[in-house]
């Protein structure tokens, strides 16, 4: 593991008495104006947010504009591209949906990655404005806000939980049966009788072509 | 003089005889000058002059990149296409089973781009470290240059490999089913180096780490790991990065999923929280059966496969000496042991290892077989540092279910047929 030592000395060169002295001198400060242009991340916890406002209406519009030829004028898809709404319970199906409203935790995202990756071919076109009326339009999608007028802005914008926030644990894996501490390779019978193939990736058939072969 | 013909085919009769029996080719020379050219006294390879031993090659190249000679021209990537809707927004994949040793060739390096390949100018990249941070700063490529450098050997693995298996065996090939994998050196600067030059503020535990790229590429990475072990890379095997692998930065997280090594990468900003990106919410996160899910399994977990013979290279000599060949890794850190099935995970040998091993890199292992020509259900089972063992497809579902997509290190079964095919499959 990392070691504490290193965080702090790293904390002391800033923290301390000589914050303005870099270790090598290399670089140079970066302006405000600088930042601003390229800091366009949000955080769940709202840090980010830009001052901005856009309605349900506003974003349908936008939306039928720039979005819906790849997502579907519901949001349910077109295609193999992605679905924006719907699939709300079905995430202990067999075939799950995982959409904004069935299985992200954060509205942030929602916010975030629209205004920094979408539309696929434009990214970073979108105003604030404009950014957040397609997150409204968006939620009123999935039926979390039922109003046309609605008004989504940085003021309200915490307001708004999704359905799935509370969906998510951190990372467990090493709790697995199977990584149990001190287990030790078995090397002979580990499994009763002979092997049995139950299952073929020829008889599924969805292997493109090339890359060598028996023939 | 002039034999009869009965009398030449006599002899030619006995001369194969000779041959079958191990015999030394006969020495009549009188056989030697009038054999007909269908005569077999040899391996044609050997007997007939060959063009390019008897005459002047292509002289150097001047000014020019080498390329791989044109009868290895199969060895290329490979792309599903039904995998994803737009090209742009997709995956290529090593073709592991042409490759030997630990390390990928740059050209043959799986690719994922989320909005195509950025194709940066090197002049104009700046890298922006800001956030809780003593001072915000920028640096160019020529700054980097500058700190103190070090090289490491990493795999770099899609937490996306082998996704398309966890109902079973579905692409039948081990470039389609293990080839989100690559292994390269790479020079660069410690990431730690660069953030101490800008100073951490009190409170600051994650980066966000983002690309230059359309969309903005831009993961959540704990501090604790950037201060560890994370390189900002230039080289890879050498060379500058290819374009598609970053050019001309990228992020190296050893260990750790593909996602978070950041191509073409512009920014680092310090904070004290995760910041919830598309690409550790939506994506990037294991859907359990309960309807809960991972978020944050960052580490790649203890896994191998059996290069070949694989489905794409089957076994064409026939029974005899057959070498399986393949590759073990884990996000851990070293692999420290492999096993061999024959029999669909019944009995167990041990395979050996051989060349380098270091730390977070593939691991070359080999099993000297004899191949009787009968039907095999071969598999291969790793074990780390950490003593975790690689577990079977069935452990995996009943821990996990089917529907996690991502960190699927379930070992892998190849049926061997008596014509010597190979086939991805199931077994019980
Ligand atoms: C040309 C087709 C296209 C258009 C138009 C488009 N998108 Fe997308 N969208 C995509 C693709 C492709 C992805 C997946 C990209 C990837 O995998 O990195 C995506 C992903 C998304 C996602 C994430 C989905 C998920 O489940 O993770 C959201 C949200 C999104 N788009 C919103 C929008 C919005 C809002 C617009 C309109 C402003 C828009 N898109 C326009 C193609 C498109």
């Amino acid at each position: 593991m990392w070691s504490r030592g290193v965080l702090l000395a790293l904390l002391l060169t800033a923290g301390g008495a000589r914050a303005e002295e870099s270790p090598l001198g290399l670089g140079r400060e970066a302006t405000e104006a600088e930042v601003a242009a390229w800091d366009i991340d949000v955080r769940p916890d709202g840090q980010g947010l830009p001052e901005g406002r856009g309605t349900v209406e506003e974003g349908g519009l936008l939306y039928d504009d720039l979005c819906a030829a790849c997502h579907g004028d519901f949001g349910e898809g077109a295609g193999r591209w992605a679905a924006l709404a719907g699939g709300r319970g079905t995430l202990t199906h067999r075939d799950p949906l995982k959409t904004i409203g069935s299985y992200w935790p954060h509205l942030s995202t929602v916010f975030d990655y629209t205004r920094r990756a979408m539309p696929f071919h434009a990214p970073r076109s979108l105003t604030d404005d404009e950014a957040y009326a397609i997150t409204a339009y968006v939620l009123y999608l999935n039926d979390l806000v039922e109003d046309e007028g609605f008004e989504l802005s940085r003021a309200n914008f915490m307001d708004f939980a999704l359905p799935n926030a509370g969906g998510f644990i951190e990372d467990d894996r090493w709790s697995e049966p199977h990584y149990a501490p001190g287990l030790e390779p078995c090397m002979s019978d580990c499994l009763p009788g002979e092997a049995k193939v139950i299952g073929r990736a020829r008889a599924v058939g969805v292997t493109p072509d090339g890359g060598g072969g028996f023939e | 003089m002039i034999l009869p013909r009965k009398s030449f085919r006599l002899s030619r009769r006995r001369l194969l005889k000779g041959l079958a029996a191990g015999g030394v080719l006969g020495a009549s020379s009188a056989r030697a000058a009038e054999a007909p050219a269908e005569a077999p006294a040899g391996d044609p390879a050997i007997l007939e002059p060959r063009p390019w031993s008897t005459s002047l090659g292509p002289g150097v190249e001047d000014g020019s990149y080498g390329v791989p000679a044109p009868q290895e021209a199969h060895v290329v990537r490979r792309t599903v296409p039904w995998l994803t809707a737009d090209p742009a927004a997709s995956v290529s994949f090593t073709p592991l089973h042409e490759l030997d040793g630990i390390i990928t060739p740059n050209g043959l390096c799986f690719e994922r781009h989320h909005s195509g390949i950025a194709e940066v100018e090197p002049d104009g990249h700046r890298l922006m470290i800001h956030g809780l941070v003593g001072r915000p700063l920028i640096f160019t490529m020529r700054d980097l240059l500058r700190f103190p450098r070090e090289s490491h050997v990493c795999f770099l693995e899609c937490a996306a490999n082998t996704g398309m298996e966890w109902r079973g065996a579905q692409l039948d090939g081990v470039q389609f089913t293990h080839g989100m994998l690559h292994c390269v050196e790479y020079v660069g600067v410690p990431l730690r180096h660069v953030l101490a030059e800008a100073g951490l503020r009190a409170g600051a535990s994650w980066l966000l780490v983002e690309g230059a790229d359309g969309a903005g590429m831009s993961r959540s990475l704990p501090l604790a790991k950037a201060l560890e072990d994370c390189l900002i890379a230039f080289r890879m095997n050498g060379e500058a990065l290819r374009p598609e692998q970053g050019y001309p930065l990228r992020l190296v997280v050893p260990g750790w999923e593909g996602n978070l090594w950041i191509k073409w990468l512009r920014r680092i900003e310090v904070g004290d929280a995760p910041w919830g990106q598309r690409e550790e919410t939506s994506r990037y996160t294991e859907l359990l059966p309960d309807g809960r899910a991972r978020r944050h399994s960052f580490e790649m977990e203890v896994k191998s496969v059996v290069t070949s013979p694989s489905p794409q290279a089957p076994v064409r000599h026939g029974k005899g000496p057959l070498v399986i060949s393949g590759l073990a890794w884990s996000g851990a850190g070293r692999a420290t042991r492999v096993d061999v099935s024959l029999d669909g995970g019944r009995d167990w040998r041990p395979a050996r290892f051989s060349g380098p091993d270091l730390r977070f890199a593939l691991r070359r292992f080999y099993l000297d077989a004899e191949w009787d020509g009968s039907e095999w259900l071969i598999q291969s089972r790793a074990m780390d540092e950490a003593g975790r063992i690689q577990p079977t497809r069935r452990q995996l579902q009943a821990a996990r279910g089917v529907n996690s997509i991502y960190h699927n290190n379930a070992i892998q079964t190849w049926r061997l047929a008596p014509d010597g095919s190979l086939e991805n499959v199931d077994v019980e």
